[in-house]
């Protein structure tokens, strides 16, 4: 079995070699693979077709016709395609330096990763001289307000938590304290939730107006199949989020879903998340994710 | 006269309607090679007899939970201790589905007892601690950083003594490609056998249903380090469809035995394939 695309191309174009030469017919064999290769990548099957109708148009150029290794050509192509498509540049944070405390929310769905991102990004800006404080808005998930206790130990961060089940109040008064203590970064872990979920969108929607974010990250788990598109889009419809956070790309999952998710809600990814420890958190590079996609 | 050809549209919009429920390219094939070699064998008459007939395919790739274990909790156990062990990748609902599971074994009369052998995340005990609370059953652990192994060991021998009818062991999140961590899930095992050495039981593998194709190299992973009796899916109660327990089942011979769909306690189901498969398809709300 082949999973390396360029591998896979090798093969095809090899097959077709006593074919005199690569023709419309052949590069349709090809773009199969191409479209196999994303599909398995966990891409959504409707912009892995866009993403081959114009992988295809740009292939039937005079180069790859005529080139001596098209598979190369193709690759190339492909690969520049899905950089481009992730979006380019690095996309920084951006939290605004005239109000402080800056503010960031961070929602997604359950088990994605957020707590343990809250505390590796607080520990991130704290090496970087700000001064931040975390924000226990999960008021469901059982010990939900204990495990950012913990995790803002590790990292050496004030973690503020109130005794109700009222994430509005958390917020609200988690920025209070935030204000009090004169911190200048405030990061708020809100539950898990669904998109199909009414009442937590309605929350999550609730505390976007109550806080008006600096940033306002989603964060999805690198090994989520199909649906992360629609997921996406509609936490992106509810709370037109800033940016993206991958998270569990320590696994070996291809990690597809990111590029559905750029391409569908064109918000760039800003960082990606990459083990259980309070360190392990990188910024995204899109050329490092397209060439994970395809295999290389 | 029935027809024994299918149109391309309807073939188009399965491949779809599976590739979209993350079912795979590869499964998805094989279902409609199945379906329309199916169709050229017996023929059809109505488009509800083709669904049928497809349903029928997609049912036969998925195995009979029920075949090796028990999955009822009304079932009687072939152990006593009877001792499930619960794994799976980071956040998957290891800790929620061992919460529901103690909670229908206890309504079904089962003594239980938990073990809390994620010694590693943050407040993974104090979370476990509240479920076991509200399941109503006893929580044996050591405490953050403490030996998993020395964890499941201290709770089977409790279980023995107290005269438990199961133990449900939460073990850490781990990814399936760091292989100290798959190890020490192995010797998980290797140290709940000193006590009783036809334990574990079972070893249920925790799948989150919005996983896409990486839940076959998960699935692989786990049954090389662990004994993996059966699948529960979670997180069914969003837009996923689980479709790739299909490619699971094919290549691991492994059956869903539970699904989650909530987060409360009672949010767990017996794994029905008939519905399951009509959910797939996207026949049924
Ligand atoms: N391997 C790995 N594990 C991660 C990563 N990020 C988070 N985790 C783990 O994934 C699990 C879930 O992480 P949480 O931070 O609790 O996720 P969450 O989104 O806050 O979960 P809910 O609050 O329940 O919705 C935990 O076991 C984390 O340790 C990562 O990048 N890699
Ligand atoms: N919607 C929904 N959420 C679920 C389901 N099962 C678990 N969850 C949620 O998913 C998140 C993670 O669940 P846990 O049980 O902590 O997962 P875990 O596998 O034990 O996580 P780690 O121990 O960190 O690896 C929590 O927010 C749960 O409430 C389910 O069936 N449906
Ligand atoms: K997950
Ligand atoms: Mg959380
Ligand atoms: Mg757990």
């Amino acid at each position: 079995m082949f999973d390396n695309l360029s591998d896979k191309l090798e093969a095809t174009f090899k097959k077709l070699a006593g074919q005199a030469t690569i023709n419309e017919i052949n590069i349709g064999i090809a773009m199969r693979d191409i479209k196999r290769a994303l599909l398995n990548a966990d891409v959504n099957y409707k912009v892995a077709k866009k993403l081959v109708d114009d992988i295809r148009e740009k292939s039937l150029g005079e180069q790859v016709l005529k080139s001596v290794s098209p598979a190369q050509m193709i690759v190339k192509i492909v690969n520049d395609e899905l950089t481009d498509l992730m979006g380019g540049e690095h996309q920084p944070l951006n939290l605004s330096p005239k109000k402080l405390p800056a503010i960031i929310m961070v929602a997604g769905l359950q088990g994605s990763g957020k707590t343990t991102f809250c505390a590796k990004l607080a520990k991130r800006l704290k090496k970087n001289g700000k001064n931040p404080m975390l924000v226990a808005a999960d008021v469901y998930r059982p010990a939900a307000v204990d495990q950012l206790r913990t995790l803002g130990e590790q990292v050496d961060v004030p973690v503020f938590s109130i005794d109700e089940q009222d994430a509005m109040k958390a917020a609200v008064k988690g920025l209070e304290a935030a204000r009090l203590a004169a911190k200048d970064v405030v990061i708020i872990d809100t539950a898990g939730r669904l998109q199909i979920d009414e009442k937590m969108m309605a929350e999550a929607e609730a505390l976007k107006h109550a806080l008006k974010p600096d940033e306002l990250l989603f964060v999805v788990d690198s090994m989520m199949g199909q649906e992360a598109v629609n997921t996406a889009k509609a936490f992106n419809d509810r709370l037109d989020f800033d940016g993206v956070v991958l998270t569990k790309l320590d696994g070996d999952a291809r990690g597809g879903a990111a590029l559905s998710i750029r391409q569908v809600v064109e918000k760039p990814i800003k960082f990606i998340s990459v083990g259980e420890k309070v360190d392990d958190l990188d910024l995204f590079y899109p050329d490092r994710m397209a060439q994970r996609i395809l295999g290389m | 006269q029935g027809k024994t050809e299918i149109d391309e549209e309807f073939l188009e919009e399965l491949e779809h309607i599976l590739v979209g429920a993350d079912v795979g390219v590869e499964t998805t094939l094989s279902i409609v090679d199945a379906i329309t070699e199916r169709a050229k064998r017996e023929s059809y008459r109505s488009a509800e007899e083709l669904n049928r007939m497809l349903m029928e395919e997609i049912q036969q790739m998925l195995l009979d939970s029920g075949e090796h274990y028990p999955i009822d909790f009304d079932a009687p156990l072939s152990a006593k201790p009877y001792v499930i062990l619960v794994v799976g990748v980071n956040g998957a609902g290891k800790t929620t589905s061992v919460a529901k599971l103690a909670y229908n074994y206890e309504k079904a009369g089962k003594k239980v007892i938990i073990a809390a052998a994620d010694t590693f995340r943050a407040a993974a005990y104090e979370q476990l601690k509240i479920w076991a609370d509200r399941a109503g059953v006893p929580l044996i652990g050591q405490g953050q950083g403490a030996d998993p192994a020395s964890v499941v060991y201290d709770a089977v021998s409790s279980a023995v003594s107290r005269n438990s009818d199961v133990v449900l062991v939460d073990t850490a999140g781990r990814l399936h490609n760091k292989s100290h961590l798959m190890e020490e899930l192995a010797k998980i095992m290797r140290v709940a056998k000193k006590k009783i050495p036809e334990a574990p039981h079972e070893v249920l593998l925790v799948l989150d249903g919005t996983t896409g194709q990486n839940a076959v190299s998960q699935a692989r992973e786990f049954t090389r380090f662990v004994n993996v009796t059966g699948l529960v899916l979670t997180k069914l109660d969003g837009t996923s469809k689980g479709g790739i327990v299909l490619s699971i089942s094919r290549e691991l011979n492994l059956p869903v035995k539970y699904i989650g769909v909530g987060e409360k306690i009672d949010d767990l189901q017996l794994f029905d394939r008939a519905r399951f498969v009509e959910a797939l398809l996207g026949r049924q709300e």
